[in-house]
């Protein structure tokens, strides 16, 4: 028999007064991936994961979760499914043993908790209180938490934010060690370097909808250049764009806050040109940097905005 | 790689309520509110009010000179009368400040009494100076008197409040114990992170309820021992029936507890709720005074309070020992309010 699809979402749709925090949202999440929900802040991601785990009903539209449905199969769902919510605080008093044996007492089948707290690395904190730990080691316990009851789907709503880069790698390798055992994930994040190493697909979204979708490869592939060139030049000098945009091998040019952006297929090529034009015009150049593209790079395309911008 | 639950410890209802017992015993400020402090409340109030000898009112007598040394005897030796002689000077002085409640002096051809007949015991002094000094001139009393003083236990004031701060106790732990902690943990997301895995919520209920109840009987016991053991407090009715009583009390504060807690996400607006709630009954229901002074006219609300109806059984179980069947009313107000308030609560709960 085949897996039934982790997640299937039709025209989603969810308000809060009068913001429209999800709008006629589609998404299919296929099984043994680790699909990501990539964002800013306020894009509907949570209301969105909320929605697929059962927390908050929507106004309209489809869900399916490993091919059963909320309000019919509520108890089989909450065995099935691993959550982590974006802030959950656990209480301070108990010990790390006590609360994942706790979460593990909710399930009928799942794995032992001494294990669990082995896997994300909590071992030696096991006895500790929770107000004692650090951040990073209070995202792995919500982790275990999630991982305890052995679930077919693990949702994470923004697992990482907030942690010092040590922690978040860290918790990355956990993710992927629980991808490698065949299960499906939904992550919401809108860090791209999280997405990009994490997820096997990945849908960008914006204002409730889905903008762009597919592997961070073919999205960034998707831009029609490998490379992104931004550069500046020194105060006050204009630039000629349409003699800019006439440079073979670069892309529209666009400018935000004095600094231009080119999007390049081939830096060997584009780079000279761009020096020989910019030596024509007699500008001087007060900043150079190119880096290949990013989904960071795609979002700013798609939406004109930065996707951390406040 | 997975596994299936091993002992009646993995039951959840078990571990909900271990974390409810973590919580509290690792909260040593909650052990200080909920057993020491009644027991300090209750030493303090009995000590307050011990049963002493009556005082004595200080009254003072100017002497005039040698023949009245017979009359200053008498007054002496009256009962309640503590007497100084002093000049006339002397006396108005005392009188002014307060230090005699009368002063008894010479004038107008027999003994003229200054005293501010506002105050009561300047009017009991009053009475007591004119007995002694008329029966010294030689009056006889036309109806022969005696008296029996009652001082036995049961009828002293410790013996009345301690059923009160039982009732405050068992009202108190009930409502601070489930709102504070149901409250905190919907404003750290951990109820919402509750229900997202297959925690029955009525179990989670339970545990709150379970955990008070234990906490129930040391609570009682705690108190009620060292009423019985310090003050000698009687407990004339059935120790079955008076246990009964707070069992049935603590669930139905408990329920009240889940009622005030069903909805607030902060703890200040929780800790409002349970103010509106108990002052009242603090005041009204009988805890340190009897609630009969309050006017008639509000009489039917008040019995209609939980904690007065848990006050009233308790002391008629203790002081009168009262059983069941004496106590019909009371009982029926503890259990509408233990059904009610339950039922609401799990129509009002919010879970997230």
């Amino acid at each position: 028999m085949p897996a039934a699809a982790p997640l299937v979402l039709r025209q989603l749709r969810k308000s809060y007064g009068d913001v429209i925090a999800v709008d006629g949202l589609d998404l299919d999440v296929r099984p043994g991936e680790c699909f990501g929900l990539l964002g800013p802040n306020g894009a509907g991601k949570t209301t969105t994961i909320e929605i697929c785990e059962g927390l908050t009903a929507p106004d309209s539209g489809e869900v399916e979760v490993l091919g059963r449905r909320w309000g019919r199969h509520d108890r089989e769902l909450r065995e099935l499914l691993g959550i982590s919510l974006q802030e959950t605080q656990f209480s301070e008093k108990l010990t790390v043993g006590e609360t994942v044996g706790l979460f593990r007492s909710f399930y009928a089948r799942g794995s032992d908790a001494d294990r669990v707290i082995d896997l994300v690395q909590l071992g030696e904190k096991a006895r500790a209180r929770v107000g004692q730990l650090s951040g990073g080691q209070r995202q792995r316990l919500a982790l275990a938490c999630a991982l305890v009851g052995d679930p077919e789907l693990l949702f994470l709503d923004e697992p990482t934010t907030g942690l010092d880069p040590q922690s978040r790698r860290q918790l990355w390798e956990l993710i992927e060690r629980f991808r490698a055992g065949g299960r499906s994930i939904l992550l919401t994040t809108h860090y791209m370097d999280e997405a990009e190493r994490l997820c096997d697909r990945v849908a960008i979204v914006d204002h409730g909808r889905v903008i762009a979708e597919g592997t961070p490869r073919e999205l960034i592939a998707s831009l029609g250049a490998e490379h992104v060139l931004e550069f500046a030049v020194a105060d006050g000098e204009r630039l000629d764009a349409d003699a800019l945009a006439a440079v073979p091998g670069i892309g529209q040019p666009s400018r935000r806050d004095g600094t231009w952006r080119l999007q390049v297929a081939e830096l060997h090529q584009a780079m000279p040109a761009l020096l020989g034009e910019l030596r024509r015009q007699g500008a001087q150049l007060a900043e150079l940097r190119t880096h290949s593209a990013t989904l960071e790079d795609v979002f700013v395309t798609l939406t004109g905005r930065q996707l951390r911008g406040e | 790689m997975g596994s299936e639950r091993r002992s009646w410890r993995d039951h959840p209802l078990v571990q909900l309520t271990l974390v409810r017992y973590r919580e509290f015993y690792r909260e040593p400020e909650a052990i200080f509110w909920v057993f020491l402090f009644p027991v300090l409340l209750t030493a303090g109030l009995g000590i307050a009010f011990r049963s002493r000898p009556p005082e004595r009112t200080p009254v003072a007598l100017v002497l005039r000179g040698a023949e009245d040394s017979a009359l200053a005897r008498r007054l002496a030796a009256a009962d309640g009368l503590k007497l100084r002689l002093l000049s006339d000077s002397a006396a108005a002085q005392a009188l002014r400040t307060g230090d005699v409640a009368l002063v008894a002096a010479p004038g107008g051809g027999g003994i003229e009494y200054r005293y501010d007949p506002e105050r009561p015991d300047a009017r009991t002094a009053r009475l007591l100076v004119d007995a002694a000094v008329q029966r010294a001139a030689g009056r006889t009393d036309p109806v022969a008197t005696s008296e029996r003083p009652v001082r036995e236990a049961g009828a002293r004031y410790v013996d009345f409040v301690v059923p009160g701060l039982l009732g405050m106790n068992l009202m108190g732990s009930g409502i601070w114990g489930i709102g504070f902690a149901v409250v905190d943990a919907r404003r750290k997301h951990l109820l919402k992170r509750l229900v997202a895995t297959p925690m029955s919520r009525a179990q989670y209920l339970a545990s709150f309820v379970l955990s008070r109840l234990t906490f129930l009987i040391l609570e009682v016991l705690v108190l009620l021992g060292f009423a019985v053991l310090a003050f000698g407090v009687p407990v004339r009715g059935s120790l079955l029936f008076l246990g009964a009583i707070c069992l049935v009390s603590a669930l139905t504060f408990a329920s009240l507890g889940l009622l005030i807690a069903a909805r607030p996400r902060t703890v200040e607006g929780v800790s409002g709720l349970m103010n509106v709630v108990m002052l009242p009954m603090w005041i009204l229901s009988g805890v340190f005074f009897s609630s009969a002074r309050f006017p008639d006219a509000v009489q039917p609300l008040i019995r209609a309070l939980p904690l007065t109806a848990v006050i009233d059984a308790l002391r008629a179980t203790m002081l009168r020992g009262a059983g069941p069947g004496q106590l019909l009313p009371e009982l029926a107000v503890i259990a509408i309010w233990l059904v009610g308030s339950f039922l609401l609560a799990m129509r009002l709960f919010r879970w997230r």
